[in-house]
């Protein structure tokens, strides 16, 4: 029972960020009518952000200290973060929290990242077919992510977890379970919440507010309700930003638990497509569902009992339910029926 | 039976010779070395392919370079059990590649749009992924399959042919070895013939009714074609000969591993088809070579020829410059490779076949305008 | 369950359909009989639309079944229905936009003679004289032969129907479905096309129209059924459909003409 609770959390934070990617593509393709495979490449920027961030934040003076020599006789370089010098303790916090706080810097810049990509291509293609829109924003996803690889190298570059959520979480006490029968790291345990938080928001924008009441119409009846008068036009750059937002932050708070490199975007979007099509093209939840049961899906995969009885799954089973589920369930396990059938 | 339309004949004979020629154009542009030749040939056989399938119904697969793939370990296979020949290797090759394609499409083709697409790159990835993992004792993983002195070679042992020369045993054609040139013109005579094979298929009314699975499949059905055994003879058809590109990349470099069935070569040959043109018998010919000289080119050159090329700038503009361009080289080509597609799609939806098309249709509109004025003076 | 006579190419046999509660189509027996034109009409949301899907397959009835020449249609898939010998013009024209219009008429041709499915790769289409010559026959009679180099799609809206109901000729049916085939055409084209289906009413082909344009169906009829509410309240001759008391109030609205 432990076990199987051990392993649905572990699926869970992994789902988490699969859910917060595919929700931005079903957001697109259900408004937008795009097939953007450059999403998996916003999600790749994201995390970028948060190196960015944590590169401009502990950028370093260098002073030499004459007076003091480290045991080899050679005066000791003293390395202090800039920030530390001018903002003294509170400049300390803010390295060690970089990747939390460099949402800060994520947002304003996926946005515009994400208008920019919209306006700048992206609405040329709403009456192409769907071939060429995958091709464009396939070519999209190369050039970021090879401009990112030119910037930052091909290497991984990890991010550090803040100092006071490291470790984990004994959350088995929670439930009234002896301790350390059930721990989860804290950063794993955030990551979850934050998605839930985010999804939760993107849902409450879309059911709350006039704008996404729009948007939301626009994804049932497009024709309609662009013949209701309404700018369309200006409201799909912003979902179209609103999307790169979500992949973005979903990107910067992954960054420590998997350190992103240039071709990250490229790996999770091809999962990403999987899970949207699982989940139904063009349904919101049913690309959030998707997302956390195929998350739950592939770390029950990998566990030792389950490899040993079907060698392999780990690596497969992504695909093998996708597989099941589009020939048993054609349009997805919530998708509506017609949709980009041919 | 073997016969073409005068058309596609004038179309076969020249492709022959610009294939049969290619050691000599190639030459002043730098690419005329048999690897990089052989390279031309293979993938645009690989293209040809693809686009049979989706160049005539429309299906576009996401999961070709399993069929690549398999063709690749198939001829390794059939190296070390079978006999350092390369037809009985490419026999095999185009036949298992043929089967495994049956299967994938027969579950794939149950599906159309984009669910047909994300199926094909689901059972593609599932390969790809098993190959590296599970089935390593065929795969050999992440080391690739490769040649051993002492593989058994059960049909050259009947027949005496054992190779006793020292090191690994190469592949050979009737006792020829298929190395450098001679590896070439073997690619190049089997280009050839697969861009025969797809003007018989585009001319033909098995052509026309893929065609017309593109175009309207609904009235496909009501005019009675059952649909869905053409679309998977369409799929097998193109999954053989991506067995056949794979045997060839074995043939010429007799190895195999698993990134050949990534879903990244998979996007690559799709690439290749939209560049050239899709559903035109030279758009992907044209795009794959075009796509592997650009690749060869530009991921050649080093900052040390930009620098030489550039030196009679000042040294500060030489140095920006460098700096700039040296991102689009090299490792970056990639970052060529992604804004040539972004630039194509936007610029030329048709690709280039139908740019040059366009082209030409301007030129001529432009030719007869003249007359047309002269032609209306009179009534005026 | 009722006989067919032996003339009867077509029996709808006590064919009844629900949507869900909703009941489309109830009680309908209708026979067509050999050679003959068969006109179905009645007024929108009568289930006119409903009957030809589920003569055509395209949609399964809750009970009953449907009989052509014999054979029970229900439960087969389109193209089995048309190997049969039934063709069918849709409502929206169904071609081929991407195809030269001479290839659309041939491609029904081919449809014919090799069957349902057949890896033809070794002949080409040009090759193909025989087909070739009864597709240009065939583009002649509409007067589309001038344009049979364009591609379908450029064709206008009239055009396309009449290339439709070639496309549909050239398999020599020996059912052919009309929905609606003169909607949206001008006053011309309705014309050109009744001559047309004239012209190849004497060719033993039999036809089921479903019309709206009373000009159409009388002008082409033998025998009309009326379809109200789901169900078919009168089948009979022209004449006698015209005079039919039940009819004027159901449909005719009080008199033709």
């Amino acid at each position: 029972m432990n076990v199987f609770l051990a392993q649905l959390l572990n699926g869970l934070d992994k789902g988490g960020a699969y859910a917060l990617i595919a929700l931005g593509l079903t957001l697109v393709f259900g408004t937008l009518g795009v097939v953007n495979f450059a999403h998996g490449a916003l999600f790749m920027l994201g995390c970028f952000c948060a190196v960015t961030f944590r590169y401009l934040i502990t950028l370093e003076t260098v002073t030499v200290d004459p007076e003091k020599l480290s045991p080899w006789g050679a005066p000791v370089e003293i390395r202090t973060p800039l920030v530390q010098n001018w903002f003294g303790d509170f400049g300390a916090i803010l390295v060690d929290y970089s990747v939390p706080i460099s949402i800060l810097l994520a947002v304003p810049v996926m946005l515009l990242i994400g208008i920019a990509m919209e306006r700048g291509i992206i609405k040329h293609f709403y009456k192409r077919s769907h071939a060429e829109q995958i091709l464009v924003t396939f070519g999209l996803a190369i050039v970021l992510q090879e401009i990112v690889k030119s910037f930052f190298g091909a290497n991984p570059i990890p991010q550090p977890i803040p100092t006071d959520l490291r470790g984990a979480a004994d959350i088995g006490v929670w439930f009234g379970m002896a301790p350390h029968v059930l721990t989860y790291p804290w950063w794993r345990l955030i990551y979850l919440l934050f998605s839930g938080l985010v999804i939760g928001g993107v849902f409450a924008f879309l059911q709350f507010t006039t704008f996404g009441m729009v948007v939301r119409a626009g994804m049932a009846d497009r024709e309609t309700v662009g013949l209701m008068g309404i700018d369309i036009d200006r409201r799909f750059t912003v979902v179209f930003g609103l999307a790169a937002v979500v992949a973005g932050v979903a990107g910067v708070m992954y960054t420590p638990l998997l350190a992103p490199n240039y071709h990250l975007g490229m790996d999770f979007l091809v999962l990403s497509f999987v899970v949207v099509v699982v989940g139904g093209m063009g349904s919101l939840s049913g690309a959030v569902a998707a997302g956390f049961l195929l998350g739950i899906l592939q770390s029950f995969a990998s566990m030792t009992e389950v490899k040993s009885l079907i060698p392999g799954i780990d690596q497969v089973i992504i695909y093998l339910v996708a597989v099941i589920i589009l020939l048993v369930r054609p349009r997805g396990l919530m998708g509506r029926r017609g949709i980009m059938e041919s | 039976m073997f016969s073409l339309s005068r058309k596609d004949l004038v179309a076969l004979a020249v492709f022959s010779v610009v294939v049969l020629t290619m050691p000599i154009w190639l030459a002043p542009l730098g690419a005329s070395y048999p690897g990089l030749m052989q390279k031309f040939a293979i993938y645009a056989i690989f293209a040809i392919g693809f686009n049979i399938l989706f160049g005539l119904t429309g299906y576009l697969s996401f999961g070709h370079a399993a069929f690549l793939g398999v063709g690749s370990y198939t001829t390794v296979w059939a190296f070390k059990l079978l006999s350092m020949d390369v037809l009985p290797a490419m026999v095999f090759a185009v036949i298992v590649s043929g089967v495994f394609a049956l299967v994938i499409g027969y579950f794939s083709l149950r599906r159309t749009g984009i669910y047909f697409s994300i199926l094909t790159l689901a059972f593609a990835q599932m390969s790809y992924s098993l190959a590296y993992s599970v089935l390593t004792p065929i795969t050999n993983g992440e080391t690739g399959l490769l040649l051993a002195r002492n593989d058994p070679r059960y049909l050259d042992a009947i027949f005496g042919a054992q190779a006793d020369v020292a090191g690994l045993p190469q592949p050979t054609l009737i006792g020829n070895s298929v190395s450098g040139y001679t590896g070439f013109y073997l690619c190049a005579v089997i280009l050839i013939l697969a861009f025969y094979l797809s003007q018989k298929i585009f001319a033909s009314p098995f052509g026309m009714a893929l065609r017309g699975i593109k175009s309207n499949q609904t009235r496909m059905n009501y005019t009675g074609f059952n649909t869905r055994p053409y679309t998977l003879a369409a799929f097998v058809i193109s999954g053989m000969f991506a067995g056949l590109a794979g045997a060839l990349l074995s043939i010429t470099d007799p190895l195999a591993g698993a990134e050949r069935m990534k879903w990244t070569e998979s996007g690559n040959v799709v690439l290749m088809t939209i560049l050239g043109g899709v559903g035109t018998l030279f758009g992907p010919v044209i795009g794959a070579w075009l796509i592997k000289y650009f690749e060869n080119i530009f991921s050649a050159i080093n900052t040390n020829m930009l620098n030489n090329a550039f030196s009679f700038l000042p040294d500060g503009v030489q140095g920006f410059v460098v700096t700039v361009l040296s991102k689009f080289v090299g490792e970056g080509w990639q970052l060529t490779l992604g804004l040539m597609f972004v630039l194509i799609v936007v610029f030329l939806p048709g690709g280039l076949v139908e740019g040059f098309h366009r082209f030409m249709a301007r030129l001529r509109r432009r030719k007869e305008a003249p007359e047309r004025v002269s032609s209306t003076q009179p009534a005026e | 369950m009722s006989i067919t006579p032996p003339n009867i190419i077509l029996h709808a046999a006590d064919v009844h359909k629900n949507f869900g509660g909703l009941r489309a189509l109830s009680d309908i027996d209708l026979q067509v009989e050999e050679g003959k034109t068969h006109a179905i009409i009645g007024p929108n949301g009568a289930g006119k639309s409903t009957l030809l899907n589920v003569i055509i397959g395209r949609i399964p009835p809750s009970s009953g079944a449907v009989i052509f020449d014999g054979t029970v249609l229900t439960g087969k898939a389109p193209y089995e229905i048309n190997q049969l010998g039934i063709s069918r013009v849709f409502q929206t024209p169904e071609i081929f936009p991407d195809l030269p219009v001479l290839h659309n008429v041939m491609a029904p041709a081919f449809a014919r003679r090799d069957g349902a499915f057949r890896v033809n790769m070794l002949r080409s289409v040009g090759s193909e004289h025989e087909i070739r010559e009864e597709a240009e026959a065939i583009l002649d009679d509409i007067g589309l032969h001038g344009r049979r180099e364009h591609h379908a799609g450029s064709l206008s809206r009239g055009d396309k129907r009449r290339l439709e109901l070639a496309m549909c000729l050239i398999q020599r049916p020996r059912l052919l479905l009309l929905d609606e085939p003169t909607a949206g055409m001008s006053r011309h084209d309705t014309n050109t096309t009744i001559e047309l289906l004239r012209k190849i009413k004497s060719s033993g082909m039999t036809k089921v129209i479903i019309e709206h344009d009373m000009h159409v169906v009388f002008s082409l009829a033998d025998r009309i059924s009326v379809l109200a509410q789901g169900r078919i309240i009168a089948s009979g001759l022209p004449q006698e459909i015209k005079e039919d008391p039940r009819v004027q109030e159901a449909y005719l609205g009080g008199g033709v003409e």
